[in-house]
């Protein structure tokens, strides 16, 4: 048995960025198939445009269409592309510096050897089949060919400024819980609650900890804990929201298990939202065995055991 | 060696709304940056460092985002930091930067935090579902909303007491250009009658999600003395705790307890309901402002809901909380805990406008962390502290 | 300004950690240590500071775990900066040096290899018009160093001398993940991977923690016979864009460098994290032939992230302790192709 648990874990969001006026008007001369540079106070050109001037620090407000056509500066080879570069076959990212532009642009380069590139080669612009204001459509750049000197421009895809891109943010973790945690999911997996004793403080955390946050020992003598507890506080959930599996209204609670000095967040289920009580007495509600995992999830709810609520005094100290 | 004076004399904010889709994150920055360098009567070539704070890098997608920035916030060629403290960062990294001025390091530092909500989904970033963990079913308020019904329990208060604070804060954020939230006619009748979300608050009783920032300018005396109105620096404390520990106080947090004496200690405070004159408390959830007030030591245990109920936190009150509208009227999260800061620092300027205490000579900027397990806060008078 | 020292460090290292992305369980022996080299309990720090990044963890707030590390009952005057464990530190100086507390305890972790570690760097681009690229590191490195043999600034003969130096010391580096040199020759006869890089000019994804103990003078010396005082610290940054920086060289490296005073440097360590990048801060600070360069063998024999830079500091301090060296250097780089860099010199003598 491996120490830990783990699993992967995809963290993924299509971020709606606002481009103010700068990027903007780049990405809007991508569509329209022109690279759009920025003249700077000292007169260079800059691609994409800086956004505040690097000496004044005044807004950029003068653009110039550069060409499509430049040189190499600097280029790597890319032997085993990452998810989402532009190819996912080897290729070359380069700094190229278009005619009519004073520094470089990053874009990856389209060639199927290292031996293929030099420093100072000349390449231009491919665009995309499809252009939509965003960096990729620029898909790369190529090789110019012999004899070739410009590239042809294509037509202009839209009137409306570009104000705003989605870019995709997609990464991939492996998760991997602690050892103390491993231990209170091995439980769960087994229709056991485990939590472990603090050495030094003597609480009993549930889930157990790598480091008791009062004195930064580590938990360690394993307790089992009952399957009752205490509702100590709660909230009435009444709003839908995105991702929500139960219908409102229902009830989040903080229970405190028998033996345990540290509540745990679940539902309380099998009572109506309006009847739950601080104090209340609940039990937990297994899910049947053949769906359980390495999760909290084990346990479907929690609902009241019948017994009288427990004294305030009891819990007070847990809120 | 004792700590430097120091003193605020620039303060500067962007115009807080749900989506600014007219500005990058640098124009948002800026737009607070270039309003503070005014104020200051600076230029970005002025300012020796530059510290920046926001709440997690999720939010916007960029990991680090400051070193993007570098150059449109001004500080290529300078020392840049970047601070994250959770709900607190605001205040801390406001914090961070009054320490460069106090260490006698810099004379003239520039400080902006920022949040860009409308890039992503806070619900969705603060809660990445995770292996084995079990998924949030409670949704944003669930977790505050337990603590309020503990707080109310405890303390034995009317319930109304919550839409009390609503009302104040929203009627006061009519005065502030700046809020986000501008609602005419709330009452508190109004606030009991919206939807109860996650009882017991109701969604008039939650804060906004907004894009935002703030930036301040804090200088050493000499350059102080340039400035008609600074906003002396009297004490700043940061103390932190565990977000989940056995028999943890979710509703006073001794994190809170003892930033606050330390605080007021520093200050020479010893009754802060007596001599302090304008306080901007992070209230994201309208039943914080009587659960901080007895944190914070303006109220005994169980009675902070008093101060309210009685219009005490009122712009005319005795202690007055708020009077820019608060986090419940605008809510970058990573500039919150700096607004609330530069607004306490506008007040001992007298320079707050229509939201403006008057003759308030002594502020307390507070802010926290989500779990109430971070805080920062800081003291800021019209006077330049004796010590 | 008060006397202030580095007066403890602990480290951990490894190529992939198996427990969690907070590193809890690896901070609480690296805090023990610290305890033990000290002397203290956690009562005697008057002030602690982390670095880290919520992106390597994969989830928002990573830090706040991490504190449970502490044991933060009664409650700590903490703070925690998205930045490498060498800013974690100069906050923590900052703090001590406005008099409000004498001691700190400063720390980070990464877990990098959590994710694809190249990958998730092209995060820290401008997200407009770069990362929806996804610029690698290591193709950023790429670019910079055919810039500068473009130039006849180095080669790859130069780069060689680097790995194999800094290979062969850290054979003494207990931490070190990646050791074992051979000659130029032989590095020089591996394949090529990112030409013009090859895989050992680039530091190995590493886990890891580390944490320093600062002190102000006399609770220095009562730790250390010979505390190694920070005597300059210093940093600076430079702007992100690829096009518009000379990638041969890092102005905020050498503006670093120039507000300290460097004269009588002994050892220097460097935080490159592709071999190229030493020559570039060598040439920055103004280094020349008798200052020993990364004795633990550097970032190239392990870089866990936001400790890699605070590392630096800690092996430096750790040549001062032992009486090896009275004048070191330690220097912490964040950011693509050495944008942000921080300085400080460290002595044994004041």
């Amino acid at each position: 048995m491996s120490r830990t648990l783990s699993a992967p874990v995809t963290v993924a969001f299509d971020y709606t960025r606002s481009t103010g006026p700068v990027v903007g008007r780049f990405l809007s001369g991508l569509r329209d198939g022109v690279v759009v540079g920025g003249r700077t106070s000292t007169g260079q050109v800059v691609v994409p445009p800086l956004e505040f001037d690097p000496v004044t620090h005044e807004a950029t407000t003068e653009f110039v269409e550069v060409s499509s056509v430049g040189t190499v500066t600097s280029w790597t080879w890319v032997p085993e592309p990452v998810k989402d570069q532009p190819f996912d076959r080897p290729f070359a990212f380069a700094l190229v510096t278009l005619d009519g532009a004073d520094v470089p642009l990053l874009h990856a380069l389209d060639v199927a050897s290292p031996a293929e590139v030099t420093t100072g080669m000349r390449v231009r612009v491919r665009w995309a089949a499809e252009r939509v204001g965003h960096i990729n459509d620029i898909a790369c750049f190529e090789p110019l060919a012999p004899g070739e000197t410009e590239a042809s421009a294509p037509a202009a895809a839209g009137d409306e400024p570009v104000t705003g891109v989605v870019t995709r943010v997609s990464l991939d973790y492996q998760y991997a819980a602690s050892p103390e945690e491993s231990l209170f999911y091995r439980g769960l997996n087994e229709g056991r609650i485990m939590g472990q004793r603090c050495p030094t403080c003597q609480k009993v955390y549930v889930p157990p900890r790598s480091a008791c946050p009062s004195d930064g020992t580590p938990t360690v003598e394993e307790v089992e804990l009952s399957q009752t507890g205490t509702i100590t506080t709660f909230c009435v959930v009444n709003v839908p929201f995105l991702g929500q599996k139960i219908t409102p209204p229902y009830v989040s609670a903080y229970v405190l298990l028998d033996g345990a000095d540290i509540a745990v967040l679940h539902l309380i289920l099998g009572v109506p939202a309006d009847e739950v009580r601080m104090g209340m007495r609940v039990k937990a509600v297994w899910k049947p065995e053949d769906e359980w995992a390495y999760s909290l999830e084990n346990i479907d709810h929690f609902a009241p055991t019948g017994e009288p609520d427990a004294d305030f005094d009891t819990y007070k100290h847990h809120l | 060696m004792g700590k430097q004076p120091a003193a605020i004399i620039g303060v500067g904010q962007t115009h807080h709304r749900a989506k600014r889709e007219d500005v990058s994150m640098a124009g948002l920055c800026r737009e607070a940056i270039d309003r503070a360098l005014i104020d200051a009567n600076l230029t970005l070539d002025d300012i020796d460092a530059i510290v920046v704070g926001k709440a997690p890098d999720l939010f916007e997608g960029v990991m680090m985002p400051e070193l993007f920035l570098a150059e449109a916030l001004g500080a290529a060629g300078k020392p840049l930091l970047r601070v994250h403290t959770a709900g607190s960062v605001g205040g801390s990294t406001a914090i961070v930067a009054s320490s460069l001025v106090q260490a006698g390091v810099h004379k003239r530092v520039l400080t902006v935090a920022y949040e860009k909500q409308s890039e992503s989904n806070a619900m969705w970033a603060l809660s990445v579902p995770l292996p084995f963990n079990m998924p949030v079913h409670a949704g944003a308020g669930g977790y505050f909303a337990p603590h309020v019904r503990s707080y109310i329990r405890r303390s034995q208060a009317p319930t109304h007491v919550g839409a009390i604070v609503a009302a104040k804060d929203r009627n006061n954020a009519l005065k502030n250009p700046y809020a986000h939230l501008h609602n005419e006619g709330t009452t508190v009748e109004s606030v009991l009658a919206s939807q109860m979300l996650w009882d017991p608050i109701r969604y008039d009783e939650t804060c906004p999600s907004s894009d935002g920032a703030c930036a301040l300018v804090i200088v050493d005396e000499d350059t102080a003395k340039s400035s008609p109105n600074p906003a002396w620096i009297h004490g700043t404390v940061m103390r932190s705790e565990a977000t989940t520990a056995a028999e943890r106080d979710q509703v006073n947090p001794q994190a809170g307890r003892d930033a606050a004496a330390a605080l007021w200690k520093q200050a020479g405070i010893t009754s802060p309901i007596d001599e302090i004159d304008a306080a901007e408390i992070y209230v994201p959830f309208s039943w914080f402002e009587p659960m901080w007030l007895e944190n914070l030591g303006f109220a005994a245990e169980g009675e902070g809901w008093r101060l309210t109920e009685a219009g005490e936190t009122a712009m005319t009150g005795r202690i007055p909380v708020n009077c820019s509208g608060g986090v419940l009227s605008s809510n970058p999260i990573g500039a919150s805990g700096m607004l609330r800061f530069g607004e306490a620092a506008l007040q001992v300027r007298g320079a707050a406008g229509e939201h403006q205490v008057d003759g308030a000579r002594k502020a307390l900027g507070h802010a926290y962390g989500g779990g109430s397990q971070f805080f920062a806060m800081w003291v800021v008078g019209a006077d330049k502290p004796s010590n | 300004m008060r006397d202030v020292a580095v007066v403890g460090f602990a480290q951990r290292q490894m190529p992939e950690f198996d427990g969690s992305p907070t590193c809890v369980e690896l901070l609480v022996p690296v805090f023990k240590e610290l305890y033990e080299q000290t002397g203290w309990t956690r009562r005697d720090v008057g002030f602690w500071c982390s670095g880290s990044s919520d992106y390597l963890a994969g989830r928002s707030f990573s830090f706040v775990q991490a504190v449970d590390a502490i044991g933060v009952i009664p409650p700590v005057n903490e703070s925690h900066v998205e930045m490498d464990l060498a800013w974690a530190m100069y906050e923590a100086w900052l703090k001590i040096q406005t008099g409000e507390v004498d001691t700190a305890l400063v720390y980070a972790f990464g877990k990098s290899s959590a994710g694809v570690l190249r990958r998730t760097l092209a995060l820290q681009l401008e997200p407009y018009t770069m990362t929806p690229l996804w610029p690698d590191t290591v193709s950023l490195a790429g670019l910079q160093a055919r810039v500068g043999i473009d130039a006849g600034l180095w080669d790859e003969r130069a780069m060689a001398e680097v790995v194999n130096r800094s290979l062969t010391d850290a054979e003494k580096n207990e931490h070190a993940i990646r050791k074992g040199g051979s000659s130029v020759e032989e590095l020089l006869a591996r394949p090529m991977y990112a030409d013009p890089l090859r895989k050992h000019d680039c530091s190995p994804v590493t886990d890891g923690v580390a944490a320093l103990v600062l002190a102000a003078g006399d609770k220095a010396r009562e730790v250390r016979e010979r505390p190694a005082w920070l005597t300059g610290i210093s940093h600076y940054v430079d702007p992100m864009g690829m096009g518009v920086r000379d990638l041969t060289r890092s102005p905020s490296a050498q503006r670093a460098g120039a507000a300290l005073d460097l004269d009588g440097v002994e050892v220097a360590e460097l935080h490159a994290p592709f071999s190229h990048q030493e020559l570039i801060l060598r040439r920055e600070l103004g280094l020349g032939g008798d200052v020993v360069i990364n004795p633990s063998g550097g970032a190239l024999a392990s870089n866990p992230m936001f400790s890699g830079g605070g590392i630096r500091v800690g092996e430096a301090a750790t040549r001062i302790w032992s009486g090896e060296a009275d004048k070191t250097l330690a220097h912490a780089t964040s950011g693509p192709a050495l944008q942000q860099n921080l300085v400080c010199t460290l002595e044994g003598k004041i």
